[in-house]
Order: C-alpha cells, then structure tokens, then sequence
C-alpha cells in the first residue's frame, strides 16, 4: 500500500480492513444452497419412505453422498458466516466476543465433520444387508 | 423492513435448529436402527411436525428473500414501486409453497 496518492492511502482500509471477501462467499455458498438444499429436499419428497432401510440405501449411492457432503460443507459455511454477522451486530463486548466466535467455529466445522462422517460411514459400508 | 428482519431471523433459526437436525438425521441413520427409530419418533411426534413445518417455511422465506438481495445485489428493483411488490409477494410465496409441501405430505399424496 502507497502512501503517496489518495487512492494508495485508502487502499484495504475500511472500517474493518476487508470484508468483500466475506460478503462474496456468502454468495457463492448461496448459490451452493439454492442447487443442493432444493435437490435434497426434492429427493426427501420423492423417496418411498423414510424408514432406516430406506434412507441408508440412498445415502449409499455415490451420487446422493457426494452432493449430501457438498451440501453440509455449503450450507455450514454459509451459516458459519451469517451466524458472524449476527453476533457482530449484538455482541459488542470484545472478551464475549471472541468466546462467542470460537463456539461458532467450533458449531461450524464440528457439525459439517460430524454429518460428512456419517453419510461417508453410510456410504462406506453400504445399504444394511437385512 | 419485515422482510430483511424475517431474513435474519429464518436464516439465524435454521442455522441453529435445521443444520443440527439433519445431522442428527444423518448420525443417527450412521449409528444404527435404534438411533435412526429413536430420532424418527422425535421427528414424528407433533413437536417433530412443528420443527419440519417450521424449517419448510423457513427455508423458502430465507431463499425467496435471499433471491430478492442477490436480484438487488446486482443494482436491479430499487424502483419503489417494484422494490414493494416483491417484498408483499415474498411471505405470501413462502407460505403458499410450504402449505403446498404439507398438504401434499399430510393427505399422503408423497
């Protein structure tokens, strides 16, 4: 960054030094969900029942797991973001708020992990034999 | 106004109670037929019915209000005529589609 023009001393400096960044990913995880959230809840609609035998045999299908995975990781990083824009606007104290942000971090990528694990053990070990 | 505070409140409302519900759904499909049954009797008691309800008409109010953001995004429907159409239309869509989702479930049309 420049300091001899204007533009050069303006450069990156918002009032919190970035935020384009996180303002497009919100998009781009946006456009994510709109594909992946109306598939799944298209597919829960067509599936014959929604006993355990049923929904195991879905999750098994390579083409169900994968978009079932891409679905978690964009629908967790798209809440890990708004959920950030909410507590920035209500939690002002800055102690709480970075309690506040490591939980969110933790919901976050605790809760994709946690649901990916399970659709790959599904996947991984098949439909039940009985 | 209603519409952007109802923006935040389905997006914060599923964040919490619709992502930890489908992973719980997925876990438990994981973990085995007394897991799956045990959550599929919370799923399907009239609390269970409540939370499903509620996320469907969660879901599309988000989505048709984040639809209407990304069309302003792009600098399009500030005319304030057009920008209070879409606003009056948006709760009106989101409950029409959910109701249709529900009747459709409940009469066992699906």
């Amino acid at each position: 960054m420049g300091n001899g023009t204007n533009i050069g001393r303006v450069r990156g400096l918002g009032s919190a030094k970035s935020g384009t960044h996180h303002w497009l990913l919100q998009r781009f995880t946006a456009a994510g969900n709109i594909l992946l959230v109306l598939w799944m809840i298209i597919s829960i609609l067509r599936m014959p029942g929604l006993d355990y035998e049923s929904v195991r045999t879905w999750l098994s299908a390579p083409l169900v797991a994968v978009p079932m995975m891409l679905m978690l990781i964009s629908v967790f990083w798209h809440l890990r973001l708004g959920l950030q824009v909410m507590i920035e606007d209500y939690v002002h104290e800055d102690g709480l708020k970075f309690g506040v942000f490591v939980l969110l971090n933790f919901y976050a990528i605790g809760g994709a992990a946690l649901g990916i694990f399970a659709i790959a053990k599904i996947a991984f070990t098949g439909a039940p034999a009985a | 106004m209603a519409i952007s505070i109802l923006h935040r409140v389905t997006g914060d409302g599923m964040a919490i109670v619709g992502a930890a519900s489908v992973v719980w759904w997925l876990v438990a499909a994981a973990s085995g037929k007394e897991a799956y049954d045990s959550f599929l009797g919370h799923a399907t008691s009239w609390y269970g019915y409540v939370v499903m309800i509620g996320l469907t008409w969660a879901f599309f109010q988000h989505l048709f209000s984040g639809l209407r953001h990304l069309v302003l995004d792009v600098g399009a429907g500030y005319e304030l005529k057009t920008n209070k159409s879409w606003s009056l239309l948006i709760p009106v869509a989101a409950i029409a589609v959910t109701a249709m989702i529900w009747f459709s479930i409940l009469a066992g049309k699906i």
